[in-house]
């Protein structure tokens, strides 16, 4: 579902513009050349990383606080006393000021400690590491399987560009698009396992389970990633490679009569490069997100599920601290392709 | 982009959208039996009296289906419009005034947008109280951001043309620049992307739904419908899979639209090729 609304938001590279545009006039008189260089672009886009990975972490701790709505009265429901509000308040460090909390909070995490969940008092870090391995399992073999089969269908449709592989390919991820990732899953199951009963449901991996045992439960929910995340790629090469091809200087190479590999080869291939990375960092990201509809779907042990349920009871330590996780692998994915395409486009160097 | 000119499968899709709209707005003239009531066993079967048997709870099925539209619909299209509304505003505010404005409006954005919309949907749930009305208003929100980006990208366009300009210099005031200059040259464009932003939001209320987040019992909504009754799949009850397949048949008559009021519009840009 995220994919989608990055195909949406039409230019790939989030952040980059953002970047870009924010940029200081370079002062007259200083050289140009070292604003420019490789080492300060990349540097100022980590930095800018960085820098939202903060603000995201105010968002997540204070924007929250904003929100109407106290925490004490929500954990204990609408029929507490004043005295046992204020009891919990001060057991869960709600009276002491925002700020402060926010520090401890931000510190903690810093090394590794998330707090300790509101519900069950366990400690989040602990959980969430130990989920976020299965979640990245998940999302990992999904990505291996998708990626490639991504490109290649992409180019497959780009080659036989409205004939008939074109179209198929376009109207089979149109639907693909179209589908809610829970009823892919549910249509999954409903074929795979009451059907025909050759795969397992729920899939559930616990320790102590090999690798190919694990493979072997997670078949169904990488497939259902594997779909959703394969119709947004495809379409996104799809368009990335046309636009570099439908291009000016594609049109003169053509037109001065260069054979179909040069062009391909010497002209398109080095500015496909730069979009098709960016194509596949964005469906990265949404594959960490589509995690948390599939792990409900198949009740898989993730973090995505840990989310959920903690959301269901308000149990704000766990929500905030997968949802900044969650933040981070994104703002990293989407600062990882940025920086392919300033190294991959030499164009971007030179912001204007 | 004349309706005659319309390929068949924008008609489909429209065809398709018309459907849904009116099951919704007749739900209680065409439905066999009311939202809420338990009418037969549970999980009873397709055929006989249920066309597509009963829920978890022994309710009718294709009745809530025929409900359940009214839900779905009419939360993904207010939000929609909020959010355009928002969006829209803000871009073309941020456009018209530059400098400092644009500014901090763009990296408030930019913040926003760098939380994934799911995950921030998540967590701004999690402390809100649970209705319509503030559904609504989180979704809108959250859509905003990706509405605000393009609608800047588009009123940027417009805003450096000739005839902008005469009107500054004329001394038209910035309200007349975004209503009168800016807004009529980017609505082709930018109901292309109402389109888009509509099956996202049938989407994403459909999945907020479905982890329990969104529309709440007793009314009938399609994501929700999902969820209670995703139990019966392994007993082979399929009752989870009609509302299900209820929202794709939407959302792809609503993308197959779209394709074409994309196409449509694009070509009035006179760009070469096909991309």
């Amino acid at each position: 579902m995220s994919a989608q609304e990055e195909t949406v938001s039409g230019q790939p590279g989030n952040q980059m513009s953002a970047a870009r545009r924010g940029a200081p006039a370079p002062a007259a008189g200083r050289a140009a050349r070292s604003k420019n260089s490789l080492g300060y672009l990349i540097a100022r886009r980590m930095a800018l990383g960085i820098a939202l990975l903060f603000a995201a972490s105010m968002l997540i701790f204070g924007g929250v606080e904003a929100l109407p709505g106290d925490f004490a009265t929500t954990y204990l429901g609408q029929e507490a006393t004043p005295q046992a509000v204020a009891n919990i308040r001060e057991e869960l460090g709600l009276d002491r000021p925002m700020t402060e909390r926010y520090l401890s909070w931000l510190g903690g995490i810093l090394q590794g400690d998330f707090g300790t969940s509101w519900s069950n008092h366990n400690s989040v870090g602990e959980q969430i590491w130990k989920r976020l391995s299965d979640s990245l399992l998940l999302a990992g073999v999904s990505a291996l399987i998708s990626i490639p089969l991504a490109i290649g269908l992409g180019m497959i449709a780009v080659l036989y560009r409205n004939r008939i592989p074109d179209k198929v390919i376009s109207i089979l991820s149109l639907a693909a698009i179209s589908l809610p990732e829970f009823f892919i899953g549910y249509l999954l199951i409903q074929f795979f396992t009451v059907q025909l009963g050759i795969s397992e449901f729920p899939a559930t991996v616990y320790d102590g389970m090999s690798l190919g045992e694990r493979l072997s439960a997670i078949v169904l929910p990488v497939a259902t990633l594997v779909t959703v995340v394969l119709a947004h790629m495809m379409r996104m090469t799809r368009s990335a490679i046309l636009n570099v091809m439908s291009s000016a200087y594609v049109e003169t190479a053509e037109l001065k009569g260069l054979s179909a590999l040069r062009i391909i080869a010497e002209h398109a291939a080095p500015n496909a490069v730069a979009p098709v990375v960016t194509v596949i960092a964005l469906n990265l990201a949404a594959l960490v997100v589509g995690v948390v509809v599939v792990e409900v779907v198949f009740v898989y042990p993730g973090i995505g599920q840990y989310m959920v349920d903690a959301v269901t009871v308000r149990d704000m330590p766990v929500v905030q601290g997968c949802g900044l996780l969650f933040a981070a692998i994104y703002i990293v994915l989407n600062m990882v392709a940025d920086i392919v395409s300033i190294l991959a486009n030499p164009r971007l160097r030179h912001p204007r | 982009m004349r309706l005659r000119s319309m390929p068949i499968s924008a008609r489909i899709g429209l065809a398709g959208i018309m459907l849904v709209a009116l099951c919704a707005i007749f739900a209680p003239l065409i439905a066999p039996y009311s939202e809420s009531a338990v009418v037969g066993e549970v999980w009873a079967p397709m055929g006989g009296d249920f066309i597509l048997g009963t829920d978890n709870l022994g309710r009718d099925l294709l009745s809530r289906l025929i409900y359940g539209a009214r839900a779905t619909l009419f939360v993904a299209l207010a939000a929609t419009l909020l959010s355009f509304s928002i969006g829209m505003t803000l871009s073309f505010t941020a456009v018209v005034s530059g400098g400092i404005v644009d500014q901090v409006l763009s990296r408030l954005n930019d913040l926003l947008m760098s939380i994934p919309a799911l995950i921030l949907a998540l967590i701004v749930l999690a402390v809100l109280p649970q209705n319509i009305g503030i559904l609504i208003v989180v979704m809108a929100a959250i859509d905003s951001t990706r509405v605000y980006r393009i609608g800047r990208a588009v009123a940027l366009d417009v805003s450096v043309m000739d005839y902008v300009e005469a009107a500054w210099l004329r001394g038209e005031g910035k309200l007349w620049i975004i209503f009168r200059e800016i807004l009529p040259n980017t609505l082709a464009p930018l109901l292309g992307e109402f389109g888009l932003r509509f099956a996202f939001s049938i989407l994403f209320l459909s999945t907020l739904s479905f982890l329990g987040l969104g529309i709440q019992p007793p009314v009938a909504d399609w994501g929700g419908m999902v969820k209670d009754n995703k139990e019966g799949i392994i007993f082979g009850v399929s009752a989870a899979l009609a509302p299900g397949a209820a929202i794709a048949f939407l959302v792809i008559c609503v993308n197959l639209v779209v394709d074409w009021l994309i196409n449509a519009t694009a070509s009035l840009k006179g760009a070469r090729g096909d991309a």
